[in-house]
């Protein structure tokens, strides 16, 4: 078995005549947390979208577990994606069903499980996350930080291989904020889970990834251990990491002199 | 005018990948193994926000074009001294065009608009990519019991819609117009044909039930993840179903007189 769980080769992607990837090549080893950072709009959650084969990409592989996702059929993008859990930005809880019963839908859908199993396996990943007496509420009833620990508690039901994480950080305020990045990180060396984090939350995401990459630009402008990108010189991660409004990414968006606008 | 030639054509090849992705979205959501233990209790649900929500409009709706018809019809008849087949014009009116159309325009509006406006909503809140992820086929978890709900609710809506629409007018013809109830309904039953008027009648529901949640299911499920998108996606459920309605209402009409 290779060490990666993930390994993305010469992967090239376009979106409406815009290459977001040219030439990108990742590694994400198994039992780590690996965290891809990046400005806002350089593609981040596009790479989640392409390891779990919802987008494919123009050229180049993605091997999940060995297998490459997108020459799967149906039937095989299915099984392989058993071992996969998503932790999406909006939590995409199913608003129509209580917390329970969100926790219970994949177990309902892939399992013949007993009610009373089902019931113990639920209260287990609500317990886990610490939401067990919140197990009769309805998403609407949720605060943000809640509805992404119970969307957590379901990706894990099945009991998944690799946990992808976009965006777990933002809009949080900086208690639940750092319930979540505890929860991952235990999480991740408790269920002995790969972990992929796509954030731009530097200080969280870095604080509790073993490897980092940094994409912009289209391509990953680089890579390392944590150590290793807080102390990187050049310019481009230096603004992302420091929070510079100036710098290799402009502040401004491309216009016209500002006189001439005015004397419009 | 080749600007003009150019965009003709593009809004016909446009049409017509719309068309062909929705016939292979239809088919792609209609054909799979058969899983029933699975699919009817979520059918069964469905059946009942797109059904059952939908029967106060239909009754109301049936009530008073009923009543509408009666007075309509007694009005002109008394001219031709023929009020004795008011029970005909009424029951051969709306059993076989006011209750499919009308119940279809309606149907569209309540149940159509709904069903874009969840599924879009759905899409919007990564709650079908979510799905995906958890590798369950939203087409077969969301669409399809919602789809088969619709083509089931519909021609049962249309038929309520008649059965109201009668006793509609039964109330203003013979209860206040004064009309005789035996003449009323003997002539209703002598004029009005089980095969030709009720059979077709119920097949016109099922062919509005098809199209009307096919399109409703297609705009939701390719909604673009906007407010406006979910906005634009019911309102082109509610005009693209109704003008299916008109239009396919005039083709299987005239199948049906021909005697197909």
């Amino acid at each position: 078995m290779s060490d990666n769980f993930v390994e993305i080769s010469d992967l090239h992607f376009a979106h409406n005549d815009h290459w977001v990837f040219k030439n990108i090549n990742l590694r994400i080893q198994r039992g780590k947390i690996t965290a891809i950072m990046g400005p806002s709009g350089a593609g981040k959650t596009t790479i989640l979208h392409l390891i779990s084969a919802q987008l494919r990409p123009q050229l180049g592989k993605v091997l999940v577990n060995n297998v490459d996702i997108h020459s799967l059929d149906q039937s095989e993008l299915y099984k392989t994606r058993r071992l996969m859990g998503m932790l999406f930005q909006s939590g995409a809880l199913f608003t129509n069903l209580s917390v329970f019963e969100n926790i219970a839908f994949p177990l309902r859908e892939h399992t013949k499980l007993p009610e009373d199993i089902i019931r113990d396996v639920v209260l287990m990943q609500l317990e886990m996350v610490g939401l067990r007496g919140a197990r009769e509420l309805m998403p609407n009833e949720l605060s943000g930080g809640m509805a992404r620990r119970v969307a957590l508690a379901r990706a894990l039901a099945l009991n998944p291989g690799l946990m992808m994480y976009d965006e777990p950080f933002t809009g949080q305020d900086p208690i639940t904020m750092g319930v979540l990045v505890k929860l991952i990180k235990h999480l991740n060396d408790i269920l002995g889970l790969t972990s992929i984090i796509v954030s731009h939350d530097v200080a969280e995401t870095i604080g509790i990834a073993d490897y980092v990459y940094v994409i912009a630009d289209s391509k990953v402008i680089g890579e390392g251990t944590a150590q290793q990108i807080m102390n990187d010189k050049s310019p481009l991660i230096n603004q992302f990491i420091n929070g510079l409004a100036d710098g290799p990414v402009p502040f401004r968006y491309p216009a016209k002199k500002y006189s001439e606008d005015l004397l419009l | 005018m080749i600007t003009w030639i150019e965009n003709l054509g593009r809004i016909g090849l446009q049409f017509c990948e719309h068309v062909g992705s929705s016939g292979v979205f239809l088919l792609r959501t209609i054909f799979r193994r058969p899983r029933l233990v699975r699919l009817l209790p979520l059918v069964i649900e469905q059946i009942y926000y797109v059904g059952v929500l939908s029967v106060l409009i239909i009754v109301v709706s049936g009530l008073f074009i009923g009543m509408v018809l009666a007075l309509q019809g007694y009005n002109i008849l008394q001219r031709f001294g023929a009020v004795t087949q008011l029970g005909q014009l009424v029951a051969l009116s709306v059993v076989r065009e006011l209750g499919p159309v009308i119940g279809g325009l309606l149907f569209a509006g309540r149940a159509g608009s709904a069903l874009t406006a969840e599924i879009g909503l759905m899409q919007t809140t990564e709650q079908l990519a979510s799905m995906e992820m958890m590798a369950v086929n939203p087409l077969w978890r969301v669409i399809a019991p919602r789809f088969w709900a619709g083509v089931i609710s519909m021609p049962v809506l249309i038929a309520i819609f008649c059965v109201v629409a009668v006793f509609g007018s039964y109330l203003v013809g013979v209860d206040w117009l004064g009309v005789d109830a035996g003449q009323f309904w003997s002539n209703m039953q002598a004029s009005v044909d089980f095969r030709t008027d009720v059979v077709n009648g119920i097949i016109k529901g099922l062919v509005f039930g098809v199209v009307i949640t096919w399109v409703a299911v297609y705009q939701g499920y390719y909604t673009a993840p906007t407010a406006a998108g979910i906005s634009r996606a019911t309102t082109k459920t509610v005009v693209y179903g109704s003008l299916a309605v008109l239009g396919l209402d005039f083709i299987l009409t005239s199948f049906m007189l021909g005697g197909w």
